[in-house]
């Protein structure tokens, strides 16, 4: 199943890429989502781990179980205000 | 809440300040983040904003939500901006009003507190020498405050 990850601030700038359609199995969990696109090398590698992501623009848990076009944002550290 | 969101235009603090208070408000308080000269140091000629502007204009809603559910009356506007800032540029503004100036303090610290640790915005300082970096914030991962946190975390 395909979801849509995003990348912003110094991720995007890490990957040279704010946006990316990914494969992953039926059932896939956020932290298998990101051993998988940390497991393609290059700027993917230096990734954190565990990132903070939002699933649907919700802050989620790494164990949360992905559904076919969910859109999960990789979030930096956030440095508003 | 009376108004929360996200824009890439500057900041009118009048029209944020006139957008609460009310008859049944004793006082009102606007707070200004503003782009200052320097930081850690270093001489800083501007800040790029930028944010997750969906996610943003939801997570801005949720905080001036809670901050008003405090209120007791009274009202909440919030406006974060993204773009470019030049130095003295305001970056956020949050305007409360309330009947009794304690709550309204209290909310007005609230909302920009929160705004720090879960906002999905970032801010890249260009400074004076020609670097530009991006700051290292809070991070909001949800797990942060429970046990679950620890392993691997660092980057």
């Amino acid at each position: 199943m395909l979801v849509r990850t995003l990348f912003f601030a110094a991720y995007r700038d890490l990957l040279g890429v704010s946006q990316l359609d990914v494969d992953v199995a039926e059932g896939s969990t956020v932290s298998q989502l990101v051993a998988e696109l940390r497991g393609r090398g290059g700027g993917f590698q230096s990734l954190p781990p565990r990132p903070a992501v939002a699933v649907n623009r919700t802050y989620s848990l790494h164990d949360a179980r992905l559904a076919a076009g969910d859109e999960v944002a990789f979030i930096p550290p956030v440095a508003g205000g | 809440v009376v108004r929360a969101g996200v824009t890439r235009d500057p900041i009118d603090s009048a029209e944020l300040l006139s957008a609460v208070g009310g008859d049944h408000d004793g006082a009102v308080i606007l707070f200004l983040g503003t782009v200052r000269d320097h930081n850690d140091g270093r001489n800083v000629r501007g800040v790029h904003y930028e944010a997750y502007e969906q996610m943003a204009e939801e997570v801005l809603a949720h905080i001036a939500g809670e901050a008003a559910s405090e209120l007791r009356g009274g009202s909440v506007a919030v406006v974060h901006r993204v773009g470019e800032l030049a130095i003295g540029e305001v970056s956020v503004g949050v305007a409360v009003s309330s009947p009794h100036r304690a709550e309204a303090y209290q909310a007005s610290r609230y909302v920009i507190e929160e705004i720090k640790k879960r906002l999905p915005v970032w801010k890249q300082e260009r400074y004076l020498d020609g670097d530009q970096r991006w700051l290292s914030g809070h991070d909001p991962h949800p797990q942060a405050d429970t046990a679950r946190r620890g392993e691997g975390e660092a980057a």
